[in-house]
């Protein structure tokens, strides 16, 4: 049934702080890895499964520019994941849910991510 | 004796049913996953899978194998649970919302049933 009925205003209406974008960013890191992520995955067992060649040409795409584009978003994408993941489980012990401990813990997903990104592929790049 | 009016019931209208059972098994794999994830990752850091040789001995290892088996399985769930929080709160015509729902329930079992046959066939076959 879609009886269109019209809904109150949210995105107009609220001022945006930091708990609502590491909210959205939560369910579209989720939702882009799934897509990208999880494909990605499958893609590397498969071909590698089916042989050396085929793996070799997976390798090949990971290892172009584009490759390497998706390879540091997915980076960045699954630690922003795993933050606000770490912070909802906190959050789900009754725990954070006062305004200052919940915005600090929001913000510090949004600095945690890019962090960990910059040092997971300083690790690999110097290795 | 259900409060319930027959046309609520025909038409689906009402509690989710097993809804805390869904958020409670979405929790698990999430628990699941940041250990199994963060272990992938360290190991695609250290290079694992930078070419075919070193991929298929790493998968040969029935530890890693193991470990493999888990993380895919666990994802694929936790995909689909999060997946289906997606489509029921944003497609609200009937027809779709099944049809989206089918259709990731069919994706994440064959994504499931792809890497864990691909990761046992390389671990058999090493």
């Amino acid at each position: 049934m879609t009886t269109k009925r019209p809904i109150a205003p949210h995105l107009q209406v609220y001022k945006w702080g930091p708990h609502m974008v590491v909210s959205i960013l939560h369910r579209a890191t989720g939702d882009g890895m799934a897509l990208v992520g999880a494909s990605l995955l499958v893609a590397c067992l498969v071909s590698a499964a089916i042989g050396p060649e085929a793996y070799g040409r997976f390798v090949a795409l990971m290892i172009s520019i584009p490759g390497y584009i998706v390879m540091v978003g997915l980076t960045l994408v699954f630690f922003q994941h795993l933050c606000s993941g770490l912070r909802h489980l906190y959050m789900d012990t009754g725990s954070g849910l006062q305004p200052d401990e919940n915005r600090l813990l929001a913000v510090a997903t949004l600095v945690a991510s890019p962090l960990l990104t910059a040092l997971t592929w300083a690790l690999i790049l110097l290795r | 004796m259900s409060m319930r009016s027959n046309i609520g019931r025909v038409r689906g209208l009402g509690s989710a049913k097993s809804g805390t059972h869904h958020w409670w098994v979405h929790r698990l794999t999430a628990i699941a996953m940041p250990f199994l994830s963060v272990w992938l990752l360290a190991s695609l850091a250290r290079g694992v899978a930078a070419d075919y040789a070193t991929l298929i001995s790493w998968i040969a290892n029935p530890v890693v194998a193991i470990l493999l088996i888990l993380f895919s399985g666990t994802m694929f769930f936790h995909i689909r649970l999060g997946l289906q929080i997606l489509v029921e709160d944003y497609v609200h015509t009937e027809g779709n919302k099944v049809a989206a729902l089918v259709l990731i329930t069919f994706a994440c079992i064959a994504g499931a049933v792809a890497a864990i046959f691909s990761i046992l066939k390389i671990a058999f076959g090493n």
